[in-house]
């Protein structure tokens, strides 16, 4: 394999963005080969699915051309119920068709309804660049309030949570290569090993030891295990009771009382007190009896904090994905500062992002209360700065919009979008009450999506635009240590194909707006990403592409002029008066609870093989050879119970939907809790059964605990 | 809904927890209006917790459950330093010690209970302010006096006397000995905690206490406390004569007498009103929650219902959350069933957890009894159609954790009852055998990239016969890199039990 030709890049899925080197095949006919390259983050690993990421870009079923659906009833003005797939099947377009279509009918409905009338919907899988030409699409050229985004699902609870403790959100304050230092990880409602393995090798050292906290033994927990660390095994949705509690023996254990906890909680923090009133109504053995976490672990996990010489929490969706999520992530956070780590030399507390693009993602204004620069948008002097960056008046700035889910519930009601464009997302699996959401797309009068390859969203689709995908297009992520990296075009795409920047240059041409305004070419996006983004919080002014090109290692905030900042908090945190925030949080119940009708809890995840909802890994044949179909995890004896065997066929019912999935049978479950993965479509499905119920905060829903009952198919 | 005003007497953990939960249901005070009556000076804290100042690990600040500003925030009128002197059902009011008369639509009786203390010389005819050093543990001032008595006894290396060797007497006699004070207990029974334990577990359990340094008598009961010299005490049972002139007593020499001998509700207001009692003395109540009166209402230890267990906090929580739910209009029709019999001690290097009847009738084939004792565990599962009747857990942490939600919710019991005892799965290969003789062809070594034993034994017969090439034919070890070390063990096991031929060698490309 030589790496003459190479290119180098990095892998196109999650958060921890993997250096790889693509390169082309020497025929026609070859495959493209993938190399790992040694980079911080991987350190020359890849998992399975980065080594066959190649295969995407050969996807049989490969989108090249638009694709249209006739409108039912002839004028499109009718609102259709019946099943879009059933109807007349799409068929092939021009763009110029394609794009017409689009336009005509936005131009219509704004007419019509308002600017509002029109939603975007974006995705933490978009480039920087497209994620920040999304938001200025929406805001600019179609005036609209309404575009929000799948991060919503992702990383909204930790970010909310950590804008309130610090008064910044960055996924990682730290490099991930910190972590490989650190005596003691904890490791909250994540599953690394299967979600983002070659993270694993800055976590299993021989220094370091590992506390997970989950309800189910995954190779993470067994891994905690084996290196002499702890596996915590609550209840789903009461880890919040569980943070309280070792809140509770941390405290009354006198391990706060240290000098240099005591200074750093007097010198560096605020709003102990009224947080630890809360906590100190969380005794352990209240806790345990919540949580099924045994006083004894409980004390264990907190004397492993108190004596390790450097310790680091990390919370993942497992704590996040609740109604009760931003609370969750907080008392994460009590934590952490209680022991000092935040800001401080070898610990910290971060958040493991999960998308390949999530952190930049939730930067630069495709979330609906946000403006490029992690700037909110009802901030006057952000406003402000926008408008100017943008050149529009002020007053043309649209304010903030409905939340993704919200987004969603609204279509069909009164004042609700009836034209959706979806970039980069799969709703139709990724969203809550899955089943429910598709019924939604159906009721729009237009549905839009930009994709690769026909997923589940674009089947339902009325027009439907053909894009690049990772390895075919440039641009920049952000990855979950707050990186800005290049991402490099590898190859030509497909005839036919277009990039997301061009159909957002075009449509925004054929509503009116000037070309240079929507530049189709990624630098020039980046560079007026970067002045847009100058004093915000995420400030990239100092990320050119010379720099990235080099692979100098940038951390935002980078200033221009700047190194970027690799630690984050070292002196201050963000807040104006330089300190952290303790949040005074008490746990509450899951939205959801067992009961005689549905007797058991459900959670959700992933497996290494697959990544959301499949729409990628599922075309690629030794992923989905590996991994072929949903399956529901249950303790032996639940299973026994429902009458059924390992290997069976069964259905999990919850108030919102049936899924049929294939029995595995684990001696390690909860016998109260099953496991369902939320990459498959259709009857197996996961996310059919979830709960739509929000965080008040960060409008998070309630992906990871709901009740269900379980019998055979 | 006309708003409605609901006077709470009693600022205790109860009454403090129905303000919370009914403020939660009715955050804006549309339905209630709420007026708190408490005696106390102080916001309502968390009796629970009082051993924690005994053992220095909480201060009285540590205890409080809402201060003044949730109150004020949260529209509630508190009048703290006030004891609620009379009930006038039929005027729906309430006169207060302060001389205001409060007119209330609905009432909640939230007096809790005090301790009972024993009618003995010494100890009852001065209790508690006057009678130097004998004190109960109810309030944060008991708490303190007891400090400070414990504080004298060890300054003269002296020691304090718990009469009553229950929950509270050992999580109390736990406190004070965590932070040096020399400790003795005097129990009744033949055995600590005996309302919640057999014979058995109270043998294991009164090792274990004696273990952590307090020592404990059984089968005595106190005749007179004597300020200055200590607690005479004689043998239980003992017939006959008057207490203080028993010629057999036996002085305890202590400085401080902690009084732990079970509790009285407190039902003055409400017998004076006129209100029902139970049979148990506590107000009776259905329910509803409702006591013989159809707008006065009781909750936590002075009230009586047949499925709330006393002396814990949990049942007056969950009947504060039904009641609140019900006046605040969120659900009208909620009714408290009982609750969940569970008690856990808190004492420190003791781990016991009591849920249940552990008592079965033994002969009843409907029970399935486990049961484990060595020298310092104990545990008795007694189940019951596959569901929890009842458990003692002494000595195990992790199991009892389980067994708890188990009961709490109802939920069947694992088929593997080793597996219930030791509170966690047997593993189905123990660790460590991830020997390469031992593995069969499916398992994985290489997770990240699900590499199995057969593919790197493939790969070999191949002409992969070293760890870098097997890793470059598989994949092995290039995720996370934590196989490597069985990568190299596989290498290992096949160069010694197949040596590369040349032959093979040759096929490498």
């Amino acid at each position: 394999m030589s790496a003459a030709r190479g290119t180098p890049t990095h892998c196109p899925y999650c958060a921890l963005q993997c250096a790889m080197t693509i390169s082309l095949p020497a025929t026609p006919a070859g495959e493209p080969l993938i190399a790992p390259r040694d980079f911080p983050v991987n350190r020359g690993g890849l998992c399975q699915k980065g080594w066959t990421s190649a295969e995407l870009l050969r996807a049989p079923d490969r989108l090249t051309t638009p694709l249209l659906r006739e409108p039912a009833g002839g004028d499109g003005g009718i609102l259709r119920s019946s099943p879009r797939e059933i109807a007349a099947g799409p068929r092939p377009a021009t763009w110029d068709e394609a794009l017409g279509r689009v336009v005509a009918t936005i131009t219509r409905l704004r007419r019509e309804h308002g600017p509002d009338a029109v939603a975007v919907f974006g995705s933490g899988a978009l480039t920087n660049e497209k994620a920040y030409l999304l938001g200025k699409f929406a805001r600019v050229a179609l005036r609209t309030s309404q575009v929000d985004y799948n991060g919503r699902f992702c990383m909204s609870s930790a970010a909310a949570a950590g804008n309130r403790a610090f008064g910044i959100d960055r996924g990682l304050p730290f490099p991930v290569t910190d972590l490989g230092r650190a005596g003691l990880v904890v490791l909250a409602g994540a599953n690394p090993a299967e979600t983002m393995p070659p993270l694993m090798g800055h976590l299993t050292g021989p220094g370091t030891r590992l506390i997970v906290i989950d309800p189910r033994r995954t190779p993470t927990a067994a891994a905690a295990l084996g290196g002499g660390g702890l596996h915590l095994q609550p209840a789903p949705g009461t880890d919040l009771a569980l943070a309280l509690g070792l809140l509770h023996v941390a405290r009354t254990s006198g391990y706060l009382d240290t000098p240099a906890r005591a200074a750093y909680r007097r010198q560096r923090t605020a709003g102990w007190e009224p947080a630890w009133q809360r906590a100190a109504a969380w005794w352990p053995e209240r806790a345990e009896r919540v949580t099924g976490v045994a006083v004894a672990d409980m004390r264990a996990a907190v004397r492993l904090l108190h004596e390790a010489p450097g310790a680091y929490i990390l919370t993942g969706r497992g704590v996040e994905q609740h109604s009760k999520g931003t609370d969750t992530a907080s008392a994460w956070i009590n934590l952490a500062l209680a022991f000092g780590l935040p800001g401080t030399a070898g610990r910290g507390y971060g958040c493991l992002t999960g998308q390949g693009n999530g952190q930049g993602g939730r930067e630069h204004g495709q979330k609906a209360d946000q403006l490029p620069g992690y700037r909110s948008i009802t901030d006057p002097a952000a406003r402000a700065h926008i408008a100017r960056a943008w050149g529009i008046p002020e007053a043309d700035l649209p304010g903030p919009g409905r939340s993704a889910a919200e987004l969603l519930e609204a279509i069909g009601t009164e004042g609700g979008p009836k034209a959706l464009l979806v970039f980069g997302a799969n709703l139709a699996v990724s969203a809550p009450r899955a089943r429910h959401v598709t019924g939604k797309l159906r009721q729009l009068e237009l549905l839009v999506v930009a994709d690769s390859v026909p997923s589940e969203t674009a089947r339902l689709a009325d027009v439907v635009l053909p894009v690049t995908q990772w390895a075919e297009e440039s641009g920049t992520m952000t990855s979950l240590e707050g990186r800005i990296l290049r991402r490099r075009r590898a190859l030509r795409p497909p005839d036919g194909v277009w990039t997301d920047l061009e159909v957002l240059s075009a449509l925004a041409t054929r509503l009116g707006r000037d070309r240079a305004e929507f530049p189709a070419d990624p630098d020039d996006v980046l560079a007026e990403l970067r002045e847009a983004s100058r004093g915000g919080l995420a400030d990239y002014s100092g990320a050119d592409t010379a720099r990235l090109d080099a692979e100098v290692p940038l951390y935002w905030p980078v200033p221009a002029g700047s190194d970027g900042t690799p630690r984050l908090f070292r002196r201050r945190f963000a807040h104006p008066d330089g300190r952290a925030r303790f949040a005074p949080v008490d746990h509450r119940d899951a939205a959801e609870l067992p009961d005689g009708e549905f007797p058991l809890f459900a959670t959700t995840g992933r497996v290494l093989q697959h990544y959301q909802s499949g729409a990628q890994t599922r075309r690629v044949p030794e992923l989905q050879r590996a991994q072929p179909e949903a399956f529901v995890e249950v303790h032996p004896d639940t299973a026994r119970r429902a009458g059924l065997a390992d290997g069976g066929r069964a259905t999990v019912t919850s108030r919102r939907g049936t899924v049929a999935a294939r029995v595995r049978c684990v001696a390690t479950m909860r016998s109260d809790t099953v496991f369902l993965p939320f990459h498959f479509p259709g009857e197996g499905s996961a996310n059919a059964l979830t709960n739509p119920a929000l965080d008040p905060v960060s409008r998070m829903p309630e992906f990871k605990v709901c009740a269900v009952r379980l019998e055979p198919a | 809904m006309t708003r409605r005003h609901c006077v709470i007497i009693g600022n205790g953990m109860v009454g403090a927890r129905f303000a919370q939960e009914a403020r939660r249901h009715d955050p804006a005070a549309r339905a209630l209006a709420i007026t708190v009556v408490g005696a106390e000076h102080r916001p309502a804290y968390n009796r629970v917790l009082l051993p924690n100042l005994l053992s220095g690990t909480m201060r009285d600040e540590d205890l409080i459950l809402g201060d003044r500003g949730w109150y004020a925030s949260h529209h509630v009128r508190l009048r703290t330093g006030t004891p609620a002197i009379r009930v006038d059902v039929a005027a729906h009011a309430v006169w207060t010690g302060d001389g205001d008369v409060i007119g209330y639509d609905h009432l909640v009786l939230a007096t809790g209970a005090r301790a009972r203390v024993p009618a003995l010389p010494g100890i009852a005819a001065a209790f508690p302010e006057v009678a130097a050093g004998v004190t109960a543990l109810r309030t944060i001032g008991d708490a303190r006096r007891l400090a400070n008595l414990a504080l004298t006894a060890r300054r003269k290396h002296g020691r304090i006397a718990v009469l009553g060797g229950g929950v509270l007497g050992i999580e109390a006699a736990r406190a004070l000995t965590a932070r040096g004070t020399a400790v003795t207990v005097l129990h009744r029974g033949g055995h600590p905690m005996d309302r919640q334990l057999d014979a058995p577990a109270g043998r294991v359990l009164a090792a274990a206490i004696r273990a952590t340094g307090i020592d404990l008598r059984l089968a005595v009961e106190a005749v007179r406390w004597e300020p200055g010299r200590g607690l005479w005490i004689r043998p239980t049972g003992n017939p006959g004569a008057e207490p203080g002139a028993e010629p057999g007593a036996e002085l305890v020499r202590a400085d401080g007498l902690l009084v732990s001998a079970g509790t009285i509700p407190e039902t003055g207001l409400a017998a004076a009103a006129g209100l029902r009692l139970a049979p148990s003395a506590a107000i009776a109540i259905d329910d509803a929650l409702t006591t013989s009166d159809p707008d006065v209402y009781a909750i936590g230890d002075c009230a009586g219902h047949p499925g709330a267990a006393g002396g814990l906090v949990q049942p007056g929580w969950e009947q504060a959350a039904v009641l609140a739910s019900r006046l605040t209009g969120a659900e009208p029709r909620s009714r408290y069933r009982g609750s969940s019999r569970v008690t856990r001690l808190k004492a420190a290097g003791i781990d016991l957890t009591c849920v249940g009847d552990a008592f079965p009738d033994v002969a009843d084939p409907d029970f399935e009894v486990l049961r484990f004792e060595d020298a310092g565990r104990y545990a008795k599962l007694v189940l019951q159609a596959d569901r929890v009747a009842g458990a003692i857990m002494l000595g195990f942490p992790d199991a009892a954790a389980g067994i708890v939600q188990l009961y709490d919710r109802d939920a069947p019991v694992p088929a593997d009852r080793l597996a219930l005892l030791l509170g966690r799965a047997l593993p189905e290969e123990a660790s460590g055998t991830r020997a390469p003789a031992a593995l069969p062809d499916h398992a994985i070594v290489c997770r990240c990239n699900m590499v199995t034993k057969a593919q790197l034994r493939d790969a070999w017969y191949d002409g992969a016969t070293s760890r870098p090439a097997l890793c470059a034919a598989t994949r092995a070890a290039t995720g996370c890199g934590g196989c490597g070390g069985d990568v190299d063990a596989f290498a290992d096991w096949l160069s010694s039990t197949d040596p590369v031929k040349p032959a093979k060698e040759a096929i490498l490309r």
